[in-house]
C-alpha cells in the first residue's frame, strides 16, 4: 500500500516528461522546416555570447528595472530547481527531504531556497502590476491583445502559485517537525515560511500533514504542468534563449548577407564570354533556387525560425522601432510571433497530412505580415539591438522585401524610379554620371 | 575657392603611374546632393590642407548599390557591387574612406564576399587618424564653448560599432558637447535608411526625422553634428519643421572641422 504514492509519483514524473519530450521533437522538426544555413563559425564566440547575454543576462538589464526583477526570477528559478531535484528523488523513494544529511549545507540550501521564492513572488506581482494595472504601453499594443495577453498573465499566475505552494510547504513542514511528528525529522531553515506558523495555529497534525503533502504534490505537479504549458506558450525564451544566443549574429550588424544564388546569375550575366543559348550544364537546374527571397516560413532560415519560437514578447524591439514610434504599422515583436504562428499553422498541417505539408493556400506574406508592414522599416537595426535574446526580426523583414522586388516587382513606385535611376545612371537619383565630378568646380 | 580644390582621380594618377594613399568614396549623395557636396567639399579642403594624398573615381564612380540592397533588390546590388569591385581592383586600391557610413557598411561588409577587399573608414576615422597624427591642428575656433550635439548614423553606431570616433573628433572643437538621451546603441535613426530616403514614409502619425529633431532640440543645441547625409537631409528638414533653422544649425563633421580651421 505505501508505494502507492511512489507509483503514482512515478506515472506523473513518466507523463508529465514524456509529454514534454513529444512536443520539444515537434519543435525540433519545424524549426528543421527552415532552410540550412552555415552557422559553424567562431564557436568560442559563440559560447561567450551565450555565456554573457543569456546566462549572464547582460542584456537585460539595459532596462535596469525589468532587468533586476528578471534576474530575480530567473536565479530564483534556477536555483530552486536544485529543490525539486530533490523532491523528485524524495517523490520516487518515498523518503523525505533525502538531502536533508548535509546539515549545516542543507540548511543554507533551503534558507536561500525561500528567500529566493519570496523575492520571486515579489518580482512576480509587480510585473503582473506592470500589465494590468500600470498597463505599461509595450504589453498594450495591437498584437498583445486575446491570447499573447491571457499568456503572459498565467505564466505569471503559475510563478505566483508555485512559489506559494513551496513556501506553504516548507511552512507545515517547520510545524510538523516543531510539533515533533516522527516522520518530519528536524532538517532545513526556513527564514521566510516561519512567518506563516501563526496561520497554522490549532490546527491538528492531521490537517497539516494534509496541507503539508497538497502543497507537496501541487507544486511537484505544478512544475510538470508548467513544464508543458511552455510549449503552446511564448515562454518557450527560458529554455531557447540558450542555443538562440549561440546562433546569433556574429557579424557587424550592418553586414547583410549576399545571396549566392544571385552572385551566380549576375556573374552569368556579366561575363562577356558566357553564352546566353548555352544549355545548362547538367545538375545546374538543382542549383537555381524556386525562387529568390522569402514568402513563408520554409523559405527563412532554420535561424529565423528559432528567433521566431525564442521570442517572448517583451516587445522591446517594438518600443525602439522608430518606425512604429511614429505610428506605423510595423512592429518587429509582430514579425517574430506572425513566423512563429505561421510556423505553428505549418507544424499542424504537417500533423494532420501524414507528415507532408498540404498547400493550404496560405503564406506568412499577405495573411500574417502586410507589405505595408515589410515598407516601413529603416532597416536601422533598432529591435536587433534591442533585443534581450539575440533575436533579428529585421533579417526576416529583408529577405520578404527580396521576394517582394525581385519575385513580384511589387516595390512602391518611388524605389522602382530609385531603382532604374541606379541601372541607367549609376545614382538613385536622375542626374547624369558625367556629371558625378562636377561639384569640384562649383 | 572652389579653384583651390584640388581633386586628383584615380585616372589621373594611373596616367602617371601614381597610387594615391587612399582613395574618397564620394557617393551618389555626396556627388549630387546639393547640402551633401557642401560635405564633400568640406572633407576634400580637410584633406588638401592636410596634404593626404587621395583621389576620387570622378566619373568612373557609380552607386555602391547598397541602397538598392536595402529596397530588397539583390541582382541591382550584386551588379553594382561587381561592377565596382572590377574597377576598385583595376586601380588597385587598398584604402578607402567615405563621408557615406551606408557606402562606409557596404564597402566594408558586403563587398568582400565579391571579392573586393580594401581597407575602408569613415571619415570621422579618418578625421580621427589625422588629428591623432598632428596633421589637423586646431587652436581657437568659433565652435568653442558652443552647444553641440551629435546624432549618431545607424550605418556608423549600431551597425558598425563605431561611437568614439565622431565624437573624438569633435572634442578638439573645445565646444559644450551635449549627448541626447538616446545615443550611441540606443539612437534613434533619423528615418532615411533601408531606402526610406527615396519614398514617402507609410502612414502614421508623424515623421521620424521629426522625432529625432525633437530628441536633438531636447538638448537645446547650436548645433546638431552628423556624420551622414541621409541624416543631414532628415535632420536640416526636421529643424525647419520645427521652425528652429534660425537658431539651430546642422552640420557635418567634416564641415565644423573645416570651418575651425578656417578652410
Amino acid at each position: 500500500m505505501s508505494f502507492i504514492p511512489q507509483i503514482l509519483f512515478a506515472i506523473a514524473l513518466i507523463l508529465g516528461i514524456g509529454y514534454f519530450t513529444r512536443n520539444v521533437k515537434k519543435l525540433i522538426r519545424n524549426i528543421k522546416l527552415g532552410q540550412d544555413v552555415d552557422v559553424s563559425d567562431n564557436r568560442p564566440q559563440r559560447w561567450r555570447n551565450m555565456a554573457m547575454i543569456a546566462l549572464g543576462q547582460s542584456k537585460m538589464v539595459k532596462r535596469p528595472i525589468a532587468g533586476f526583477l528578471h534576474v530575480i526570477v530567473y536565479v530564483g528559478f534556477v536555483i530552486i530547481n536544485i529543490e525539486v531535484l530533490e523532491i523528485i528523488i524524495d517523490g520516487l523513494t518515498g523518503k523525505h527531504r533525502i538531502f536533508s544529511s548535509a546539515g549545516k549545507i542543507y540548511d543554507i540550501l533551503i534558507g536561500s531556497f525561500e528567500v529566493l521564492a519570496f523575492l520571486v513572488l515579489v518580482a512576480v506581482i509587480i510585473f503582473w502590476l506592470r500589465r494590468n494595472v500600470i498597463k505599461l504601453k509595450r504589453f498594450l499594443s495591437a498584437e498583445m491583445k486575446d491570447w499573447p495577453k491571457s499568456d503572459g498573465n498565467i505564466i505569471l499566475y503559475f510563478e505566483m502559485v508555485l512559489m506559494s505552494l513551496f513556501l506553504t510547504m516548507n511552512g507545515t513542514d517547520l510545524q510538523l517537525q516543531l510539533n515533533g511528528v516522527e516522520a518530519y525529522h528536524t532538517a532545513g531553515s526556513f527564514p521566510i515560511s516561519q512567518f506563516l506558523l501563526p496561520l497554522f495555529d490549532g490546527l491538528s497534525n492531521a490537517t497539516l500533514i494534509i496541507i503539508e503533502r497538497t502543497a507537496w504534490w501541487f507544486h511537484i505537479l505544478g512544475i510538470l504542468v508548467f513544464l508543458n504549458y511552455l510549449y503552446f506558450s511564448k515562454h518557450l525564451h527560458i529554455l531557447l534563449a540558450f542555443p538562440n544566443t549561440f546562433y546569433g549574429k556574429l557579424k557587424p550588424k550592418g553586414q547583410f548577407e549576399n545571396l549566392e544564388a544571385v552572385t551566380k546569375e549576375v556573374k552569368m550575366m556579366m561575363d562577356p564570354d558566357a553564352d546566353p543559348f548555352a544549355a545548362a550544364p547538367e545538375g545546374a537546374e538543382d542549383d537555381v533556387p524556386a525562387k529568390f527571397g522569402v514568402s513563408d516560413v520554409q523559405d527563412l532560415s532554420w535561424v529565423n525560425l528559432l528567433n521566431a519560437y525564442t521570442c517572448t514578447e517583451c516587445g522591446r524591439c517594438t518600443s525602439e522601432c522608430p518606425a512604429n514610434q511614429t505610428g506605423k504599422k510595423l512592429s518587429p515583436r509582430k514579425i517574430m510571433m506572425d513566423t512563429r504562428d505561421r510556423l505553428e499553422e505549418v507544424g499542424k498541417n504537417i500533423d494532420a497530412n501524414n507528415g507532408e505539408f498540404k498547400d493550404d493556400g496560405k503564406q506568412l506574406l499577405g495573411d500574417y505580415i502586410t507589405n505595408e508592414e515589410l515598407w516601413a522599416c529603416t532597416t536601422c537595426n533598432a529591435c536587433v539591438e534591442a533585443c534581450p535574446v539575440s533575436i533579428d526580426p529585421l533579417n526576416i523583414i529583408m529577405q520578404m522585401r527580396q521576394y517582394l522586388v525581385m519575385e513580384q516587382s511589387a516595390a512602391p513606385m518611388e524605389l522602382n524610379n530609385m531603382m532604374t535611376n541606379i541601372e541607367n545612371n549609376g545614382a538613385p537619383w536622375p542626374y547624369n554620371q558625367q556629371d558625378r565630378l562636377n561639384w569640384k568646380d562649383e | 575657392m572652389s579653384e583651390l580644390l584640388k581633386v586628383p582621380t584615380m585616372a589621373e594618377f594611373m596616367a602617371e603611374g601614381k597610387q594615391p594613399d587612399v582613395l574618397f568614396w564620394v557617393g551618389s549623395a555626396g556627388s549630387y546632393d546639393d547640402r551633401a557636396k557642401k560635405i564633400t567639399k568640406a572633407f576634400v579642403k580637410i584633406l588638401n590642407k592636410a596634404q593626404v594624398n587621395f583621389a576620387v573615381l570622378g566619373t568612373e564612380e557609380s552607386s555602391t548599390g547598397d541602397v538598392a540592397k536595402r529596397a530588397g533588390n539583390e541582382f541591382l546590388f550584386q551588379m553594382q557591387a561587381l561592377m565596382n569591385i572590377e574597377l576598385l581592383n583595376a586601380y588597385e586600391v587598398k584604402r578607402i574612406v567615405t563621408c557615406d557610413p551606408h557606402s562606409f557598411n557596404c564597402l566594408k561588409n558586403e563587398y568582400p564576399s565579391l571579392g573586393g577587399n580594401y581597407e575602408v573608414m569613415h571619415h570621422t576615422q579618418f578625421l580621427k587618424e589625422l588629428i591623432d597624427s598632428n596633421k589637423i591642428e586646431i587652436k581657437d575656433n568659433n565652435y568653442k564653448g558652443k552647444r553641440i550635439t551629435f546624432h549618431d548614423p545607424c550605418y556608423l553606431g549600431r551597425a558598425n560599432s563605431e561611437y568614439d570616433a565622431p565624437r573624438d573628433v569633435l572634442a578638439i572643437l573645445n565646444a559644450n558637447m551635449q549627448e541626447m538621451k538616446r545615443s550611441k546603441a540606443s539612437a534613434l535613426c533619423c528615418g532615411a535608411g533601408g531606402a526610406q530616403m527615396f519614398k514617402e514614409p507609410e502612414k502614421g502619425n508623424m515623421d521620424i526625422n521629426e522625432l529625432r529633431t525633437q530628441d536633438a532640440l531636447k538638448t537645446n543645441p547650436d548645433i546638431i553634428a552628423t556624420g551622414c547625409p541621409y541624416c543631414m537631409t532628415m535632420m536640416s528638414d526636421g529643424v525647419k519643421a520645427k521652425e528652429k533653422e534660425a537658431e539651430v544649425e546642422v552640420m557635418d563633421i567634416a564641415e565644423l572641422i573645416a570651418n575651425a580651421q578656417d578652410l
